[in-house]
Protein backbone atom coordinates (compact mmCIF):
# COMPACT_ATOMS: atom_id res chain seq x y z
CA UNK A 1 0.00 0.00 0.00
CA UNK A 2 3.11 2.54 0.73
CA UNK A 3 3.34 4.86 -2.34
CA UNK A 4 5.22 7.30 -3.51
CA UNK A 5 2.79 10.36 -2.63
CA UNK A 6 4.75 12.42 -4.93
CA UNK A 7 3.82 10.30 -7.86
CA UNK A 8 0.02 10.92 -7.45
CA UNK A 9 -1.56 14.21 -8.82
CA UNK A 10 -5.07 15.48 -9.83
CA UNK A 11 -4.33 13.20 -13.06
CA UNK A 12 -4.03 9.90 -11.00
CA UNK A 13 -6.75 7.84 -11.54
CA UNK A 14 -8.82 6.41 -8.72
CA UNK A 15 -7.31 2.69 -8.68
CA UNK A 16 -3.68 4.25 -8.26
CA UNK A 17 -4.88 6.30 -5.05
CA UNK A 18 -4.08 4.82 -1.83
CA UNK A 19 -6.39 3.37 0.42
CA UNK A 20 -8.47 6.17 2.49
CA UNK A 21 -5.90 8.18 0.71
CA UNK A 22 -3.37 7.82 3.53
CA UNK A 23 -0.19 9.79 3.25
CA UNK A 24 3.04 8.10 3.30
CA UNK A 25 5.11 11.22 3.51
CA UNK A 26 5.95 14.32 5.28
CA UNK A 27 5.25 17.83 3.78
CA UNK A 28 2.82 16.78 1.23
CA UNK A 29 0.85 19.94 2.10
CA UNK A 30 3.43 21.71 -0.32
CA UNK A 31 2.19 19.83 -3.37
CA UNK A 32 -1.33 20.07 -2.43
CA UNK A 33 -2.79 23.30 -4.16
CA UNK A 34 -5.76 24.75 -1.43
CA UNK A 35 -5.18 28.37 -3.33
CA UNK A 36 -8.53 27.09 -5.16
CA UNK A 37 -10.81 28.08 -2.50
CA UNK A 38 -9.48 31.89 -2.52
CA UNK A 39 -12.19 34.40 -3.82
CA UNK A 40 -9.79 37.41 -2.96
CA UNK A 41 -6.46 37.77 -3.66
CA UNK A 42 -3.65 40.15 -1.82
CA UNK A 43 -1.88 42.29 -4.03
CA UNK A 44 1.89 43.08 -2.84
CA UNK A 45 2.90 47.06 -3.78
CA UNK A 46 6.33 46.47 -3.12
CA UNK A 47 6.85 49.90 -3.79
CA UNK A 48 4.90 51.16 -0.37
CA UNK A 49 6.88 47.98 1.42
CA UNK A 50 9.24 48.63 4.58
CA UNK A 51 10.05 45.13 4.92
CA UNK A 52 9.05 45.64 8.44
CA UNK A 53 7.55 42.09 7.86
CA UNK A 54 4.24 42.17 10.43
CA UNK A 55 2.56 40.06 7.62
CA UNK A 56 4.36 36.81 7.41
CA UNK A 57 4.14 35.71 10.98
CA UNK A 58 0.10 36.42 10.90
CA UNK A 59 -0.52 34.50 8.06
CA UNK A 60 -2.56 31.00 8.90
CA UNK A 61 -1.24 29.54 5.70
CA UNK A 62 2.58 30.56 5.75
CA UNK A 63 2.05 31.94 2.06
CA UNK A 64 3.88 35.25 2.48
CA UNK A 65 8.04 33.77 1.97
CA UNK A 66 10.37 35.69 3.50
CA UNK A 67 13.66 35.26 2.26
CA UNK A 68 16.94 37.21 3.38
CA UNK A 69 14.52 39.93 5.45
CA UNK A 70 12.24 40.41 2.87
CA UNK A 71 8.61 39.96 1.75
CA UNK A 72 8.45 38.18 -1.58
CA UNK A 73 5.78 37.46 -4.40
CA UNK A 74 2.74 35.85 -2.43
CA UNK A 75 2.13 32.13 -2.53
CA UNK A 76 -0.94 31.78 -4.26
CA UNK A 77 -1.44 27.98 -4.34
CA UNK A 78 -2.04 28.37 -0.81
CA UNK A 79 -3.32 31.48 -0.39
CA UNK A 80 -6.90 31.47 0.86
CA UNK A 81 -7.59 34.84 0.20
CA UNK A 82 -8.46 36.12 3.83
CA UNK A 83 -7.07 39.49 3.91
CA UNK A 84 -5.34 39.40 7.37
CA UNK A 85 -1.71 40.54 6.08
CA UNK A 86 -3.49 43.70 3.83
CA UNK A 87 -5.07 44.73 7.52
CA UNK A 88 -2.03 44.18 9.58
CA UNK A 89 0.13 46.14 6.98
CA UNK A 90 0.71 49.97 8.83
CA UNK A 91 1.64 51.01 4.82
CA UNK A 92 -1.25 49.47 2.52
CA UNK A 93 1.46 47.65 0.87
CA UNK A 94 -0.96 44.96 0.47
CA UNK A 95 -4.81 45.37 -1.43
CA UNK A 96 -7.20 42.47 -1.54
CA UNK A 97 -8.47 42.81 -5.16
CA UNK A 98 -11.63 40.70 -5.85
CA UNK A 99 -11.77 36.89 -7.56
CA UNK A 100 -8.56 35.02 -7.52
CA UNK B 1 -14.02 -29.70 22.07
CA UNK B 2 -17.21 -27.14 21.54
CA UNK B 3 -18.55 -26.94 25.19
CA UNK B 4 -22.67 -26.53 25.10
CA UNK B 5 -23.75 -23.82 27.80
CA UNK B 6 -26.92 -20.98 28.05
CA UNK B 7 -26.13 -17.49 27.35
CA UNK B 8 -27.74 -14.55 26.79
CA UNK B 9 -27.11 -12.64 23.28
CA UNK B 10 -24.87 -9.87 25.47
CA UNK B 11 -23.05 -12.43 27.18
CA UNK B 12 -22.29 -14.55 24.24
CA UNK B 13 -20.52 -11.46 22.26
CA UNK B 14 -18.71 -10.63 26.16
CA UNK B 15 -17.36 -14.33 25.46
CA UNK B 16 -16.37 -13.93 21.74
CA UNK B 17 -14.55 -10.81 22.62
CA UNK B 18 -13.06 -12.31 25.82
CA UNK B 19 -11.77 -15.33 23.51
CA UNK B 20 -10.64 -12.58 20.97
CA UNK B 21 -8.74 -10.68 23.34
CA UNK B 22 -9.01 -7.48 21.39
CA UNK B 23 -6.39 -4.39 22.04
CA UNK B 24 -8.72 -1.62 22.79
CA UNK B 25 -12.47 -1.06 23.73
CA UNK B 26 -13.64 2.51 24.36
CA UNK B 27 -17.30 2.40 25.29
CA UNK B 28 -19.60 4.49 26.64
CA UNK B 29 -22.99 2.47 27.98
CA UNK B 30 -26.40 2.58 26.70
CA UNK B 31 -29.59 0.17 27.19
CA UNK B 32 -29.19 -2.83 26.46
CA UNK B 33 -26.04 -3.03 25.55
CA UNK B 34 -24.66 -2.02 28.50
CA UNK B 35 -23.61 -5.66 29.95
CA UNK B 36 -21.20 -5.79 27.14
CA UNK B 37 -18.27 -3.75 28.39
CA UNK B 38 -19.96 -4.27 32.15
CA UNK B 39 -18.86 -7.98 31.14
CA UNK B 40 -15.61 -7.52 29.21
CA UNK B 41 -14.21 -5.39 32.37
CA UNK B 42 -15.18 -8.41 34.39
CA UNK B 43 -12.85 -10.37 32.30
CA UNK B 44 -10.31 -7.88 32.46
CA UNK B 45 -10.57 -7.10 35.86
CA UNK B 46 -10.06 -10.94 36.57
CA UNK B 47 -6.62 -10.75 34.46
CA UNK B 48 -8.48 -13.00 31.48
CA UNK B 49 -7.87 -10.78 28.88
CA UNK B 50 -5.60 -7.52 28.40
CA UNK B 51 -7.52 -5.34 26.62
CA UNK B 52 -6.78 -1.58 27.10
CA UNK B 53 -10.55 -0.51 28.36
CA UNK B 54 -11.19 3.45 27.99
CA UNK B 55 -14.20 4.82 29.75
CA UNK B 56 -15.32 7.95 27.87
CA UNK B 57 -17.56 10.16 28.18
CA UNK B 58 -19.98 9.83 24.86
CA UNK B 59 -20.88 7.66 22.04
CA UNK B 60 -19.33 10.35 19.63
CA UNK B 61 -15.83 10.13 22.10
CA UNK B 62 -15.89 6.45 22.12
CA UNK B 63 -16.28 6.06 18.00
CA UNK B 64 -13.59 8.49 18.05
CA UNK B 65 -10.89 7.25 20.49
CA UNK B 66 -12.48 3.09 18.67
CA UNK B 67 -10.68 5.40 15.12
CA UNK B 68 -7.72 6.88 16.88
CA UNK B 69 -6.75 3.27 18.24
CA UNK B 70 -7.38 0.82 15.02
CA UNK B 71 -5.22 3.89 13.17
CA UNK B 72 -2.47 3.77 15.99
CA UNK B 73 -2.53 -0.11 14.65
CA UNK B 74 -4.62 -1.79 17.67
CA UNK B 75 -6.86 -4.35 16.82
CA UNK B 76 -10.27 -2.32 18.23
CA UNK B 77 -13.70 -2.77 18.94
CA UNK B 78 -16.74 -0.61 21.11
CA UNK B 79 -20.86 -1.57 21.50
CA UNK B 80 -23.70 0.71 21.72
CA UNK B 81 -27.45 0.60 21.12
CA UNK B 82 -29.64 3.18 19.48
CA UNK B 83 -28.65 7.01 20.80
CA UNK B 84 -25.31 6.01 21.36
CA UNK B 85 -24.89 4.88 17.61
CA UNK B 86 -26.92 8.56 16.27
CA UNK B 87 -24.21 10.16 18.41
CA UNK B 88 -21.24 8.63 16.83
CA UNK B 89 -22.96 8.96 13.24
CA UNK B 90 -20.29 11.59 12.13
CA UNK B 91 -17.41 9.33 13.29
CA UNK B 92 -18.71 6.21 11.34
CA UNK B 93 -18.87 7.57 8.57
CA UNK B 94 -15.17 8.69 9.18
CA UNK B 95 -14.59 4.84 10.28
CA UNK B 96 -15.34 3.57 6.82
CA UNK B 97 -13.92 6.52 4.91
CA UNK B 98 -10.33 5.96 6.63
CA UNK B 99 -10.73 2.27 6.14
CA UNK B 100 -10.52 1.10 9.64
CA UNK B 101 -11.17 -2.21 10.10
CA UNK B 102 -13.12 -1.75 13.40
CA UNK B 103 -16.07 -4.16 15.04
CA UNK B 104 -19.03 -2.59 16.54
CA UNK B 105 -21.28 -4.90 18.68
CA UNK B 106 -24.79 -3.11 18.02
CA UNK B 107 -27.58 -4.17 20.13
CA UNK B 108 -30.66 -3.08 17.53
CA UNK B 109 -33.29 -0.48 20.35
CA UNK B 110 -35.11 1.73 18.86
CA UNK B 111 -34.26 6.00 18.46
CA UNK B 112 -37.01 8.17 19.95
CA UNK B 113 -39.24 9.43 19.69
CA UNK B 114 -41.62 8.87 21.40
CA UNK B 115 -38.73 8.12 23.91
CA UNK B 116 -38.57 4.31 24.15
CA UNK B 117 -35.59 1.49 24.55
CA UNK B 118 -36.94 -1.56 23.06
CA UNK B 119 -36.23 -3.03 20.00
CA UNK B 120 -36.13 -2.68 16.31
CA UNK B 121 -33.80 -1.77 13.73
CA UNK B 122 -33.83 2.19 13.71
CA UNK B 123 -30.62 2.60 14.41
CA UNK B 124 -28.53 0.84 12.67
CA UNK B 125 -30.71 1.09 9.70
CA UNK B 126 -29.86 5.35 10.10
CA UNK B 127 -26.52 4.15 9.64
CA UNK B 128 -27.05 1.91 6.46
CA UNK B 129 -25.16 4.25 4.41
CA UNK B 130 -22.37 5.06 6.55
CA UNK B 131 -19.89 2.58 4.59
CA UNK B 132 -20.33 0.01 7.03
CA UNK B 133 -20.26 -3.46 6.78
CA UNK B 134 -23.39 -5.02 8.99
CA UNK B 135 -24.39 -8.48 9.81
CA UNK B 136 -27.48 -9.08 11.85
CA UNK B 137 -28.40 -12.35 13.88
CA UNK B 138 -31.78 -14.24 14.65
CA UNK B 139 -30.59 -15.49 18.26
CA UNK B 140 -27.06 -15.29 20.36
CA UNK B 141 -25.38 -18.30 18.94
CA UNK B 142 -25.14 -16.50 15.45
CA UNK B 143 -24.15 -12.92 17.05
CA UNK B 144 -21.26 -15.15 18.92
CA UNK B 145 -20.70 -16.73 15.36
CA UNK B 146 -20.98 -13.68 13.62
CA UNK B 147 -18.88 -11.21 16.17
CA UNK B 148 -16.11 -14.30 15.57
CA UNK B 149 -16.49 -13.81 11.68
CA UNK B 150 -15.88 -9.69 11.87
CA UNK B 151 -12.15 -9.37 12.37
CA UNK B 152 -11.61 -11.81 9.51
CA UNK B 153 -13.62 -10.25 7.64
CA UNK B 154 -12.96 -6.79 8.09
CA UNK B 155 -9.27 -7.08 8.05
CA UNK B 156 -8.96 -8.36 5.20
CA UNK B 157 -6.56 -7.06 2.59
CA UNK B 158 -9.29 -6.48 -0.40
CA UNK B 159 -11.88 -4.97 2.27
CA UNK B 160 -10.53 -2.81 5.32
CA UNK B 161 -13.89 -1.33 6.20
CA UNK B 162 -15.50 -1.46 9.99
CA UNK B 163 -17.85 -3.87 10.59
CA UNK B 164 -21.18 -4.09 12.50
CA UNK B 165 -22.49 -7.24 13.94
CA UNK B 166 -26.06 -6.09 14.81
CA UNK B 167 -28.21 -8.41 17.49
CA UNK B 168 -32.25 -7.65 18.63
CA UNK B 169 -32.22 -5.25 21.85
CA UNK B 170 -33.54 -7.65 24.62
CA UNK B 171 -35.07 -10.23 22.20
CA UNK B 172 -31.69 -11.83 21.41
CA UNK B 173 -29.27 -9.57 23.94
CA UNK B 174 -31.38 -10.67 26.96
CA UNK B 175 -32.98 -13.78 26.71
CA UNK B 176 -31.17 -17.06 27.70
CA UNK B 177 -30.84 -19.51 25.31
CA UNK B 178 -28.73 -22.34 24.37
CA UNK B 179 -25.36 -22.21 22.93
CA UNK B 180 -22.44 -24.13 21.71
CA UNK B 181 -18.74 -21.69 22.23
CA UNK B 182 -15.82 -23.05 20.59
CA UNK B 183 -12.28 -23.56 22.50
CA UNK B 184 -10.24 -20.62 23.08
CA UNK B 185 -7.42 -21.90 21.15
CA UNK B 186 -9.77 -22.70 17.83
CA UNK B 187 -11.35 -19.01 17.92
CA UNK B 188 -7.86 -17.61 18.34
CA UNK B 189 -6.23 -19.18 15.41
CA UNK B 190 -9.31 -18.50 13.61
CA UNK B 191 -9.22 -14.77 13.95
CA UNK B 192 -5.34 -14.73 14.25
CA UNK B 193 -3.14 -12.28 15.13
CA UNK B 194 -3.48 -8.28 13.99
CA UNK B 195 -0.33 -7.57 11.71
CA UNK B 196 -2.02 -4.44 9.63
CA UNK B 197 0.16 -3.06 6.93
CA UNK B 198 0.27 0.56 7.85
CA UNK B 199 0.24 1.78 10.79
CA UNK B 200 0.51 5.74 12.97
CA UNK B 201 2.48 3.96 15.65
CA UNK B 202 5.32 2.71 13.15
CA UNK B 203 8.66 3.74 14.11
CA UNK B 204 10.55 5.26 11.04
CA UNK B 205 7.54 4.76 8.48
CA UNK B 206 5.83 7.88 8.67
CA UNK B 207 2.18 7.79 7.67
CA UNK B 208 -0.98 10.26 8.00
CA UNK B 209 -5.14 9.50 8.24
CA UNK B 210 -7.74 11.04 7.33
CA UNK B 211 -6.07 13.99 5.64
CA UNK B 212 -8.28 16.86 3.56
CA UNK B 213 -8.67 15.89 0.38
CA UNK B 214 -9.84 18.79 -2.10
CA UNK B 215 -12.79 17.65 -5.00
CA UNK B 216 -9.68 17.13 -7.01
CA UNK B 217 -9.29 13.64 -5.02
CA UNK B 218 -12.59 12.78 -2.69
CA UNK B 219 -14.77 11.22 -5.54
CA UNK B 220 -12.46 8.89 -6.19
CA UNK B 221 -11.73 8.27 -2.83
CA UNK B 222 -15.48 7.26 -2.39
CA UNK B 223 -15.02 4.77 -5.70
CA UNK B 224 -12.48 3.10 -3.86
CA UNK B 225 -14.49 2.98 -0.60
CA UNK B 226 -17.41 1.38 -2.50
CA UNK B 227 -15.46 -1.24 -4.24
CA UNK B 228 -13.91 -2.30 -0.86
CA UNK B 229 -17.54 -3.05 0.37
CA UNK B 230 -18.45 -4.83 -2.65
CA UNK B 231 -15.24 -7.03 -2.36
CA UNK B 232 -16.30 -7.61 0.97
CA UNK B 233 -19.45 -10.18 -0.46
CA UNK B 234 -16.25 -12.62 -1.45
CA UNK B 235 -14.53 -12.45 1.81
CA UNK B 236 -17.78 -12.65 3.77
CA UNK B 237 -18.30 -15.94 1.74
CA UNK B 238 -15.10 -17.22 2.47
CA UNK B 239 -15.22 -16.67 5.86
CA UNK B 240 -18.04 -18.29 6.14
CA UNK B 241 -16.98 -21.54 4.38
CA UNK B 242 -13.79 -21.32 6.81
CA UNK B 243 -15.81 -20.54 9.44
CA UNK B 244 -18.04 -24.06 8.58
CA UNK B 245 -14.69 -26.05 9.08
CA UNK B 246 -14.30 -25.02 12.79
CA UNK B 247 -18.15 -24.75 13.65
CA UNK B 248 -20.30 -27.24 11.38
CA UNK B 249 -22.66 -23.51 11.15
CA UNK B 250 -22.77 -22.58 7.52
CA UNK B 251 -23.14 -18.76 7.08
CA UNK B 252 -24.10 -16.70 3.94
CA UNK B 253 -25.95 -13.46 2.76
CA UNK B 254 -28.95 -15.27 3.96
CA UNK B 255 -30.49 -18.50 5.08
CA UNK B 256 -33.33 -20.15 3.01
CA UNK B 257 -36.16 -22.11 4.69
CA UNK B 258 -38.22 -23.82 3.25
CA UNK B 259 -37.71 -21.96 0.29
CA UNK B 260 -37.32 -24.42 -2.57
CA UNK B 261 -40.55 -25.22 -3.57
CA UNK B 262 -42.59 -21.99 -2.30
CA UNK B 263 -45.42 -19.85 -3.39
CA UNK B 264 -45.09 -17.53 -0.88
CA UNK B 265 -41.52 -16.17 0.69
CA UNK B 266 -41.16 -13.83 4.08
CA UNK B 267 -37.99 -11.90 3.82
CA UNK B 268 -37.14 -10.77 7.55
CA UNK B 269 -34.27 -9.95 9.25
CA UNK B 270 -33.12 -10.70 13.33
CA UNK B 271 -34.68 -12.66 16.27
CA UNK B 272 -38.27 -12.62 14.18
CA UNK B 273 -37.09 -14.65 11.62
CA UNK B 274 -37.79 -17.60 14.26
CA UNK B 275 -41.24 -16.59 14.64
CA UNK B 276 -41.57 -16.52 10.57
CA UNK B 277 -40.08 -19.72 10.80
CA UNK B 278 -42.50 -21.19 13.39
CA UNK B 279 -45.52 -19.96 11.58
CA UNK B 280 -43.98 -21.46 8.25
CA UNK B 281 -43.44 -25.11 10.12
CA UNK B 282 -47.45 -24.49 11.10
CA UNK B 283 -48.52 -24.24 7.62
CA UNK B 284 -46.02 -26.45 5.84
CA UNK B 285 -48.32 -28.69 8.08
CA UNK B 286 -51.29 -27.85 6.38
CA UNK B 287 -50.16 -28.06 3.09
CA UNK B 288 -49.32 -24.67 2.39
CA UNK B 289 -46.38 -23.83 0.24
CA UNK B 290 -44.51 -21.32 1.81
CA UNK B 291 -40.59 -20.18 2.91
CA UNK B 292 -38.65 -17.82 5.05
CA UNK B 293 -35.15 -15.66 3.53
CA UNK B 294 -33.51 -14.27 6.51
CA UNK B 295 -31.33 -11.75 5.53
CA UNK B 296 -28.14 -12.12 7.55
CA UNK B 297 -25.74 -9.49 5.02
CA UNK B 298 -26.84 -6.25 4.57
CA UNK B 299 -24.10 -4.26 3.80
CA UNK B 300 -22.82 -5.46 1.11
CA UNK B 301 -26.53 -5.75 0.27
CA UNK B 302 -26.61 -8.75 -2.13
CA UNK B 303 -29.10 -7.59 -4.19
CA UNK B 304 -28.45 -10.05 -7.15
CA UNK B 305 -28.67 -13.25 -4.91
CA UNK B 306 -31.94 -11.79 -3.10
CA UNK B 307 -33.17 -11.35 -6.56
CA UNK B 308 -32.38 -14.81 -7.71
CA UNK B 309 -33.45 -16.71 -4.27
CA UNK B 310 -37.15 -15.38 -4.82
CA UNK B 311 -37.34 -15.50 -8.29
CA UNK B 312 -38.99 -18.41 -8.21
CA UNK B 313 -42.17 -17.83 -5.72
CA UNK B 314 -45.24 -15.56 -6.84
CA UNK B 315 -44.66 -13.24 -3.69
CA UNK B 316 -42.98 -12.18 -1.22
CA UNK B 317 -43.25 -10.04 1.91
CA UNK B 318 -40.56 -7.58 2.54
CA UNK B 319 -40.79 -7.18 6.44
CA UNK B 320 -39.09 -3.93 7.74
CA UNK B 321 -38.22 -3.19 12.22
CA UNK B 322 -37.93 0.44 10.72
CA UNK B 323 -40.11 2.97 9.91
CA UNK B 324 -38.06 4.90 7.01
CA UNK B 325 -40.43 7.95 6.54
CA UNK B 326 -39.92 8.51 3.08
CA UNK B 327 -43.53 7.70 2.67
CA UNK B 328 -42.62 5.13 0.06
CA UNK B 329 -41.81 1.98 2.36
CA UNK B 330 -38.81 0.86 4.91
CA UNK B 331 -35.21 0.77 4.13
CA UNK B 332 -35.99 -3.54 3.23
CA UNK B 333 -38.82 -2.29 1.32
CA UNK B 334 -36.80 0.21 -0.78
CA UNK B 335 -33.77 -2.15 -1.35
CA UNK B 336 -35.19 -5.22 -2.10
CA UNK B 337 -37.94 -4.04 -4.90
CA UNK B 338 -35.14 -2.46 -6.68
CA UNK B 339 -33.33 -5.58 -6.72
CA UNK B 340 -35.80 -7.43 -7.92
CA UNK B 341 -36.42 -4.85 -10.80
CA UNK B 342 -32.86 -4.59 -11.73
CA UNK B 343 -32.45 -8.24 -11.84
CA UNK B 344 -36.28 -8.61 -13.70
CA UNK B 345 -38.27 -10.38 -11.20
CA UNK B 346 -41.71 -9.52 -11.98
CA UNK B 347 -43.48 -10.79 -8.78
CA UNK B 348 -45.51 -9.15 -6.27
CA UNK B 349 -43.79 -7.58 -3.41
CA UNK B 350 -45.07 -6.54 -0.35
CA UNK B 351 -43.92 -4.29 2.20
CA UNK B 352 -45.13 -4.90 5.88
CA UNK B 353 -43.72 -2.47 9.00
CA UNK B 354 -43.66 -4.85 11.97
CA UNK B 355 -42.34 -4.42 15.56
CA UNK B 356 -41.84 -0.84 16.11
CA UNK B 357 -40.10 -0.58 19.19
CA UNK B 358 -40.53 -3.66 20.73
CA UNK B 359 -44.36 -4.34 19.74
CA UNK B 360 -44.43 -7.87 19.53
CA UNK B 361 -44.40 -10.05 16.14
CA UNK B 362 -46.39 -12.98 16.31
CA UNK B 363 -47.26 -16.24 14.59
CA UNK B 364 -50.76 -15.02 13.86
CA UNK B 365 -49.37 -11.93 12.28
CA UNK B 366 -46.93 -14.29 9.73
CA UNK B 367 -50.40 -16.39 9.34
CA UNK B 368 -51.82 -13.30 8.39
CA UNK B 369 -49.30 -12.16 5.67
CA UNK B 370 -49.07 -15.16 3.71
CA UNK B 371 -52.86 -15.35 3.94
CA UNK B 372 -53.23 -11.57 2.49
CA UNK B 373 -50.65 -12.67 -0.14
CA UNK B 374 -52.15 -15.70 -1.33
CA UNK B 375 -54.92 -14.05 -1.65
CA UNK B 376 -53.54 -10.89 -3.94
CA UNK B 377 -52.26 -13.57 -6.29
CA UNK B 378 -55.07 -16.29 -6.47
CA UNK B 379 -57.88 -13.96 -6.26
CA UNK B 380 -56.38 -10.51 -7.69
CA UNK B 381 -57.17 -8.75 -4.56
CA UNK B 382 -55.79 -5.67 -4.42
CA UNK B 383 -53.06 -5.45 -1.31
CA UNK B 384 -51.91 -2.12 0.45
CA UNK B 385 -48.48 -2.70 -0.98
CA UNK B 386 -46.77 -0.74 1.67
CA UNK B 387 -48.59 -1.36 5.11
CA UNK B 388 -47.88 -1.52 9.26
CA UNK B 389 -48.81 -5.31 10.94
CA UNK B 390 -49.98 -5.71 14.09
CA UNK B 391 -51.67 -1.63 14.18
CA UNK B 392 -54.25 -1.05 16.00
CA UNK B 393 -56.70 0.45 13.86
Amino acid sequence: MRTDVNKISETTPHQELTEGLMMFAAATSKGFKTGEWRTNTPVFLEEKCKQCLLCAPVCPDCSIPVKNGKHEEFDYDHCKGCGICAKVCPFGAIEMKEGR
Amino acid sequence: MAKKDRMSGNEAVAYAIKQINPDVMPVFPITPSTEIPQMVSNYIANGEVDTEFIPVESEHSSMSAAIGAEAAGARTLTATSSAGLALMWEELLLAASNRMPLALALVNRTLSGPININCDHTDSMGARDTGWIQIYAENNQEVYDNFIQAYPIAEHKDVHLPIMICQDGFITSHAVENIELMDDDVVKNFVGEYKPEEFLLNPGKPMSVGPYAISAYAMEARKNQEIALENAADVILNVGKEYEKISGRKYGFFEEYKTKDADYIMLIMGSAAGTAKEAVDELRAQGKKVGVLKLRVFRPFPAKEIAAALSRCKAVAIMDRCESYNGNGGPLGSEVTAALYRNKVMIDAVNYIYGLAGRDFTVENVFDIFAELDDAVTSGTEVEQYQYIGLRK
